[in-house]
């Protein structure tokens, strides 16, 4: 296979040679037949919708339901590698937690002058009715998925925080049990941490979250929008994989000053709500009046501590992409601590100067819509033709303060299983990380995401990324 | 001076509720120039859920109103003692900073009349109350007290184009106008005792503008002065939506009709 040489391949490094992560697999690999690896994939296919993994892609109504494409070369992590990059993680997220609590409370880091008061007095994403609310156990983002890059052999960089409602944790499991299915064999010959404990841990660290008045087990349930929402497999799959309810605002209502779900045996009230809703849903009463996804009264009964809403509202003020580009200082305000994970270099359309610079150099960059995600609304400089990006040029010039821009990385890549044998494509990682009081755990691993055409940078599934299991080492 | 109010709202449906929850921010502050010396809500045909306080120091209290209601009554009784600030509330507190004062809300829009409006008003003065006060005496100029032409949903801009409007509307007015000036401002429900009758139509409202070294200063413009001790702060907010007294959703309950009965008195 051929790879490029500014480019850096997990599994060859920048040369031919087999990086050690990858050694146990690749003598694996060398012993496998052609056909049958070809059969394996296809039978992977098979078992993913006979399991019915199926993401909604928007914009493409003839196709509702499709199934991401699935690569089964693993993506391997050393142990070594792994233990700094979780270091990374733990920073980052106690960094986000006390910066939301923060934002929420006497906002010293705005008096410190280190975040300019306009960039959250003008944000959407800082919700007002969050001001002077306790969330039980001081957490706010109980769920988050941080999307990593690698560059090189020591190089990583975080490319965004998410910390509303992470997605795609449920690609992660089903991917490992895909991987135990079709190569059982493997897993004896290579030490692979477990990530199939994630549900009971996900359980354990929302039921320990929950309102300080809950006597005995808490009752958890899992808020979804409905069938109609591009995840309802996974918030489906993680109620069933906790054994919770899965549940709709339709189902909830105000009982005796709880949120509670109607059941068989009468109204049960809910002390930790997993919700898969955005903030502006939640609550006709205080958000959004024409939602129907929500339940009148919920965030009443938050501000008044009777129940435990996961993710805390508001905290879409820290993955803010405007934000994000003050993730070092955040960081460094909090903890005390120089970043352990870069940030990727980022310009702030809003800046003038920014603003000149990423005009002049739009063929070179990536720019991006600040309250965007999924891949929706940006401009792939080196992908893009001339056309395209003397339009995108007007949209920046109206709107400078909507985006950002940063320089195109040279994202590592991974070898995928393609006709012609192994080809590299280039991937990302995003790390599920559960966070409780005292406590952060990380899953070994996460959700690879692998740009399925060769050369293409851009991995979302909503723009035809595939995934791949992601193995951490046994130290 | 000690306020004594009584404050019944009464809410009466044709066709019985099948389900209803109502915000209601009806207890008094603790502020600058008053102090509640009791207060008391009580609710028939509802059931009070959950209470908190929220951004803004409001108490909030949570009403559940059962299928098959007919009629809700709140009931609000009490004494405030009040003392003459000159209408200053005083320096800023709580979690609430002080740009949020800043963002407008969709009632509080500046739109061309209330810019227009600051243009008419001009630049030339010694200080911000005396500029804040001629603010208050062009809105009442421009905008006559009247009932009946605007509603609870009215925006600043369209009270003005309206040219007549109640308190609600001259507070949108004030604050659309302040925040255009660079002021944080806010919107107040209340009580006024008005000295020739105890007896009122209905509760008050007025805006709070902070300035530089006074702090929270409040402004009339319905009655051309700044609050003294007639005066009764109960919620606060960026406009009407966010210090309603009631406010809420029912489910059924065709033809609702409201009855209010306000006494304020000495």
């Amino acid at each position: 296979m051929a790879n490029r040489p500014d480019v850096f391949d997990e599994m060859h490094g920048s040369g031919e040679a087999c990086r050690s992560p990858y050694s146990g697999y690749a003598d694996w690999f060398q012993r496998q037949g052609a056909q049958s690896l070809r059969k394996k994939s296809r039978d992977a296919e098979v078992f993913f919708r006979r399991t019915g993994i199926t993401f909604n892609v928007y914009g493409q109504q003839e196709a509702e339901e499709r199934l991401i494409p699935f690569d089964i070369v693993p993506r391997i992590i050393s142990g070594r590698e792994w233990s700094r990059l979780t270091r990374g993680i733990e920073q980052r997220v106690r960094a986000i937690n006390a910066f939301l609590h923060d934002m929420y409370h006497r906002q010293e880091i705005l008096r410190s002058g280190r975040i300019p008061v306009d960039v959250i007095a003008a944000n959407a994403a800082f919700l007002p009715q969050m001001i002077g609310v306790e969330p039980p156990g001081g957490i706010y983002t109980h769920i988050v998925g941080i999307d990593i890059v690698r560059t090189g052999e020591d190089e990583f960089f975080v490319l965004e925080d998410n910390a509303r409602t992470p997605s795609g944790v449920s690609y992660m499991l089903e991917n490992r049990e895909t991987m135990l299915r079709m190569f059982p064999e493997l897993f004896s010959r290579v030490a692979v941490r477990e990530v199939s404990n994630y549900p009971k841990l996900l359980r354990r660290s929302l039921a320990a979250c929950a309102p300080p008045g809950c006597s005995g087990s808490p009752v958890v349930a899992v808020l979804t929008p409905g069938i109609h929402n591009s995840a309802y497999f996974e918030h489906a799959f993680l109620a069933d994989q906790m054994g919770v309810e899965l549940v709709e605002g339709q189902d909830l209502q105000l009982v005796d000053g709880r949120i509670a779900m109607r059941t068989t045996r009468g109204y049960t009230p809910i002390d930790v709500l997993y919700r898969r809703v955005d903030d502006d849903f939640l609550d006709p009463m205080s958000f959004n009046p024409d939602s129907q996804l929500g339940v009148p009264g919920l965030m009443d009964v938050y501000r008044a501590g009777g129940i435990t809403v996961a993710n805390a509202p508001g905290t879409g003020i820290a993955d803010d992409k405007a934000i994000y580009s003050y993730m070092p200082d955040i960081i460094q305000f909090y903890t005390g601590e120089s970043a352990i994970l870069k940030n990727v270099p980022t310009w702030r359309c809003a800046e003038p100067d920014a603003l000149a610079y990423v005009l002049e150099h739009l063929d070179e960059l990536v720019v991006k819509e600040v309250h965007g995600s999924g891949g929706y609304g940006m401009l792939v400089g080196p992908a893009a033709s001339k056309r395209e990006i003397s339009a995108f040029a007007d949209k920046l010039k109206s709107r400078p303060g909507n985006y950002i821009a940063q320089p195109t990385l040279a994202l590592s890549t991974v070898p995928v299983l393609t006709k012609a044998g192994l080809a590299p494509r280039h991937v990302d990682l995003r790390p599920f990380v559960l966070v409780s009081p005292g406590k952060i755990e990380i899953t070994p691993g996460g959700l690879t995401r692998v740009a399925m055409k060769a050369g293409s940078l851009v991995v979302n599934s909503s723009q035809g990324g595939g995934t791949k299991d992601t193995w951490v080492l046994e130290e | 001076m000690r306020v004594k109010v009584r404050h019944s709202t009464e809410y009466t449906y044709d066709q019985a509720v099948s389900r209803g929850l109502q915000k209601i921010r009806l207890t008094p502050k603790n502020s600058g120039g008053q102090t509640v010396v009791s207060w008391d809500t009580g609710v028939e045909g509802g059931t009070k859920e959950l209470s908190y306080t929220d951004q803004h120091n409001n108490l909030v209290e949570l009403l559940s109103i059962a299928p098959g209601t007919r009629t809700v009554t709140i009931v609000c009784e009490g004494e405030v003692d009040t003392s003459d600030t000159a209408g200053i509330i005083g320096q800023h507190g709580g979690y609430a900073p002080l740009w949020y004062f800043r963002r407008s809300t969709p009632q509080t829009r500046a739109g061309p009349r209330v810019r227009q409006l600051v243009r008419d008003l001009g630049k030339d003065f010694d200080d911000d109350p005396s500029r804040l006060h001629a603010l208050s005496a062009l809105i009442l100029d421009s905008v006559s007290y009247s009932t009946g032409t605007t509603d609870f949903a009215t925006t600043a801009e369209q009270a003005i184009e309206a040219g007549q409007g109640v308190c609600q509307d001259h507070a949108h007015i004030l604050i659309a106008a302040a925040r255009l000036m660079g002021y944080p401002a806010r919107y107040v429900s209340g009580y006024l005792m008005m000295d020739d009758r105890v007896d009122q139509d209905a509760g008050h409202a007025w805006a709070e503008v902070h300035v530089d070294g006074l702090g929270w200063v409040g402004f009339d413009v319905s009655n051309g002065v700044s609050p003294d001790p007639r005066y009764v702060r109960v919620a606060t907010g960026l406009d009407y939506g966010e210090a309603a007294p009631i406010s809420g959703i029912v489910y059924g309950g065709r033809n609702e009709s409201m009855v209010v009965q306000l006494q304020v008195q000495q």
